[in-house]
């Protein structure tokens, strides 16, 4: 049993929700008590969907529990298929529907229905979201694409591009990005599933030469699957970032025999601003900030590479609650000489975000929730989703025009270069102070400051301790930017326990900064 | 002011008008009782509401409502896992200790409820049974009280009430000879609740007492003496538990708009023989006020047609205060559960033209609203935008449940919860 008031990913059924509502044909009978008919808003209120999921619930009660839920199964099947008529049915249970041991696919088998009909077993109590809707587009491709023509032979190399979901972070967007990239590559885009995918389109999957795999979290067990049963390989590279993206058509280049001098061509025909943004000298406050990192591991793993080596900055610390590629997050955890935090429990997020005191957070609603907390500025780059994450603009993640959207996502929390260090120079000004917060970012900002200055007032008291402060040294401290006093006041504590010191003064102060100063 | 309980003039109990009431089973697009969690926890202020249940319950809360706004809500939900349920795990030994745990880091919470779930439920975890184990060890700083909120037994706001009805007996009982006294029943806004305090202490009637408390210790006492208002209609049997403590309900409309909230105060009124004058002259400047304010609205609603799913047992005297109130017309008015005798004031206020209809198939339902084409729908979250896709204007139910709306002050925000649809199509031009 595990404590939870927040939790990063939803349970199976949901993912498996994500892949049927994706889809344009794909209908999907969950047995499931009355209640779990919440998961609709996901997709019409945060992802704003013009339509409800292809979902049909069986919305079982307690007084149906002694009779027959079989039964109700059945005609909730029935009644779906008549009236939706899809090109093709998933079936499963919820948690609950679960326990009760109806065998959805088993009973859905003898109905006869007059369509492929998928049954998903997903279990509730040990596996999640992600899980779901990967498992789930597995099953179907599985069921689905064998059915298919045989490949013809062509004279252009295609691909199909292989995760994206509803209610995936930036996936509309960073679909319509890669489709742009790899079309502008001359390669054709065969099929891109499961957004947007009809049960025809899950037919066509073994005319491509290879497979894109966009988001590995729901997308990997997938290509994999295609690559043992119809020889398609699938790419490694997740194209966020502008090395990534380079690194991706490098990838499709030699999946598809474009030369090297070729290659570098259609990469120099990109537009991308981030390298000069970077390199222009009003980005020079940005380098060596203090980034951290917590989210899907696609997301992680990609962003941290760009934090580190494309603005600049200096990744701290680093995590993921996608447990399936903990290995992959710990190993890239490793070229920046940290561990990597994985775990579900944003406690646990939390106070590693307290102990290390980053300039700039990048996460999920959560950590933006946590560093609002902490006073700390941070930019949301990964699910879970919130209305959000769905922004009126084209914003993708992925590709050229992702990597400048990432620069701006990455700068705009920040206080400015100069503005910084007018902050440092003239703390006691009455308007122009920490409370008052980086002035691009208009009077709402300030709404994070008093929050700021409560953490630290109570971390104040809480590390007085046996050690005094003179009065002039906490003054001193005053003047430190508030996004790392916290930090100065544990390193100077540290020290002057270190050295036995009853007192920390003004001197004390500085001869800890000195001792820790890299 | 003191009336022993013999001397307080009830109500004619009032039965139902016979109507036809449609009742469907299929898909019912409903939230589930644990929902209530939502606003209980920021009501009762040093409650905190464990569930006990799967994945699907934790995701439900902080999708439902965007909760993600409280630092820390007084909720959490424990969440079982395989090795539970495969019995690897002592379920009760595991639960101690998550409870052991919270309260360790929440040393200020007085009241604990444990909530069952739809999982919690179908496996047969006796909370009682862990409620009174947990009550011996953390007693008397933390009492612990258990109801279900699962979905197979509660639709949305039926969680409010099992977890009141769950509170009834654990209220202190009042000595039989005690003055009767007036309890109202039921969640309100902090702000509704002391409009109405403020109105029946005017009135001589007090002091009046409120469930839920906003504190775990100041809940009322309850007995033979008590009379109760409910301030909310879907308390069935949080009515059964404190007519169980011996109080007597006194039925009436419920406190929407300025006739319901009159009809509500005056039945209080009646019942502690408050003069006509008195009653008068206290509510004359509130309900001016409110008829004004639902004035305001009127030609934008009157004679517009509004359609009811059923979310939130709130319905029946919503379209009430509609049609009476405003001059629309009600189409269908979908409950998920209809009590007659607590609504047979509302009821028989709805014209025979309304449809009343008891539970769901939410695709049937869909079709009759897609014939009818009603001028404003009022639905769950799940099916709003889809509707306002297809040029149907709607108003999301839970917002009604969310925002203070009983009283004669909050009268004209009621209206214009229902008139904000509508003028927001009128402004459109995109």
């Amino acid at each position: 049993m595990q404590l939870t008031v927040w939790t990063y990913e939803g349970p199976p059924h949901v993912g498996a929700m994500r892949i049927a509502t994706a889809m344009t044909d794909l209908h999907y009978v969950l047995h499931a008590p009355q209640g779990d008919t919440y998961a609709d808003l996901l997709f019409t209120m945060i992802e704003r969907r013009k339509k409800r999921p292809p979902v049909t619930y069986t919305t079982f009660q307690a007084r149906d529990l002694g009779g027959d839920t079989s039964q109700l199964f059945m005609d909730a099947a029935r009644d779906a298929q008549e009236r939706f008529q899809p090109a093709a049915m998933i079936v499963g249970a919820s948690c609950t529907g679960e326990l009760i041991q109806d065998d959805p696919g088993g009973l859905s088998k003898t109905m006869g229905l007059p369509i492929p009909v998928i049954p998903l077993e997903l279990p509730s109590y040990s596996k999640k979201e992600n899980w779901g809707a990967s498992e789930t587009f597995y099953q179907v491709a599985r069921t689905i694409a064998p059915q298919g023509p045989d490949k013809v032979e062509a004279d252009y190399k295609s691909c199909n591009i292989i995760g994206p979901t509803a209610l995936g972070f930036r996936h509309r967007d960073d679909v319509r990005e890669i489709v742009g990239l790899i079309e502008s590559m001359g390669i054709h885009v065969n099929v891109v599933a499961p957004l947007d995918a009809s049960v025809h389109d899950i037919l066509r999957l073994k005319q491509a030469d290879f497979n894109v795999c966009l988001y590995p979290e729901t997308g990997l067990t997938t290509c994999t699957w295609l690559k043992r049963q119809f020889r398609q390989p699938h790419t490694k590279t997740v194209p966020i970032g502008v090395n990534a993206t380079i690194d991706f058509m490098r990838e499709l280049a030699e999946l598809t025999g474009i030369s090297d001098e070729e290659c570098e061509t259609l990469v120099q025909e990109n537009e991308v601003r981030l390298p000069w943004y970077s390199r222009s000298i009003d980005s020079t406050y940005l380098t060596g900030k203090r980034v951290y990192l917590f989210g899907d591991a696609t997301h992680v793993i990609a962003m941290a590479r760009v934090a580190q080596k494309e603005m600049g900055y200096q990744v701290v610390g680093m995590g993921t609650y996608s447990r399936e590629f903990a290995r992959d997050v710990r190993e890239a955890a490793e070229l920046y000489g940290i561990e990597a935090l994985i775990t579900d429990d944003y406690l646990e997020v939390e106070e590693q975000v307290q102990n290390l005191q980053p300039e700039l957070v990048l996460g999920s609603q959560m950590e933006r929730h946590i560093a609002k907390r902490l006073g700390l500025p941070c930019a949301v780059i990964s699910a879970p989703v919130h209305v959000q994450d769905f922004p009126a603009r084209y914003s993708p993640q992925m590709g050229f025009e992702g990597a400048n959207v990432l620069f701006d996502t990455l700068v705009h929390p920040l206080t400015m270069g100069l503005e910084e260090h007018l902050l440092h120079m003239f703390r006691d000004d009455f308007e122009f102070n920490d409370a008052a917060g980086p002035s691009h970012l208009g009077h709402g900002s300030s709404k994070t400051a008093p929050a700021s200055a409560t953490s630290d007032e109570t971390q104040e008291k809480v590390s007085n301790g046996p050690l005094t402060w003179t009065m002039e040294a906490e003054k001193e401290l005053k003047k430190i930017p508030f996004f790392v006093r916290g930090k100065a006041r544990r390193n100077t504590e540290k020290f002057a326990g270190e050295l036995g010191l009853a007192e920390i003064t003004m001197e004390t102060l500085y001869e800890a900064k000195s001792h820790f100063s890299r | 002011m003191s009336l022993t309980r013999d001397e307080i003039n009830l109500p004619q109990v009032t039965g139902c008008n016979e109507r036809p009431v449609l009742k469907q089973r299929g898909q019912h697009e409903v939230f589930c009782g644990l929902t209530g969690i939502m606003w209980l926890h920021r009501k009762i202020q040093d409650a905190f509401f464990l569930i006990v249940g799967s994945r699907t319950c934790a995701h439900l809360m902080q999708s439902a409502a965007g909760v993600m706004i409280f630092a820390e809500p007084r909720f959490g939900t424990a969440i079982m896992e395989e090795r539970d349920l495969a019995g690897i795990a002592d379920m009760h030994d595991e639960l101690d200790s998550v409870v052991e745990k919270l309260l360790a880091r929440r040393p200020e919470i007085r009241l604990l409820f444990l909530v069952g779930s739809c999982p919690s439920e179908v496996i047969k975890l006796d909370l009682g049974r862990a409620a009174e184990r947990l009550a011996v060890e953390h007693s008397p700083d933390v009492r612990i009280l258990n109801y279900s909120g699962s979905g197979i037994e509660t639709t949305f706001t039926q969680g409010e009430d099992a977890c009141l009805a769950a509170l009834v007996p654990s209220l202190p009982p009042e000595p039989d000879q005690a003055p009767a006294a007036l309890m109202v029943v039921g969640a309100l806004a902090d702000v509704v609740e002391d409009q109405f305090a403020r109105l029946f202490e005017e009135m001589g009637i007090g002091p009046v007492r409120f469930l839920p408390a906003r504190l775990a210790d100041d809940m009322p006492s309850v007995g033979p003496n008590t009379v109760y208002l409910l301030a909310q209609p879907f308390l069935t049997d949080t009515a059964r538990a404190l007519e169980e403590r011996g109080a007597t309900l006194l039925q009436a409309p419920f406190p929407l708009g300025a006739e319901g909230t009159t009809a509500w105060l005056k039945t209080a009124a009646d019942a502690f023989g408050v003069d006509e004058a008195t009653f008068n002259a206290v509510i004359e400047k509130p309900k001016q006020r409110a008829e004004r304010a639902i004035e305001l609205h009127r030609d934008k609603l009157e004679g517009k047609s509004v359609f009811f799913f059923p979310d939130s047992q709130l319905e029946i005297p919503l379209a009430r205060f509609l049609g009476n109130e405003l001059g629309m017309v009600a189409t269908e008015v979908g409950t998920p559960y209809l009590n007659k005798r607590l609504l047979a004031h509302d009821l028989n206020a709805l014209p025979e033209s309304a449809h009343v209809s008891e539970g769901q198939d939410v695709d049937l339902q869909l079709d009759r609203c897609r014939d009818e084409r009603p001028d404003i729908v009022v639905c769950g979250l799940g099916l709003a935008n889809p509707l306002e896709v297809e040029g149907i204007t709607t108003k999301w139910s839970i917002e009604l449940v969310f925002t203070p709306i009983q009283g004669y002050e909050q009268a004209g925000d009621l209206a214009e919860l229902f008139a904000r649809p509508l003028n927001r199509r009128t402004r459109l031009e995109v």
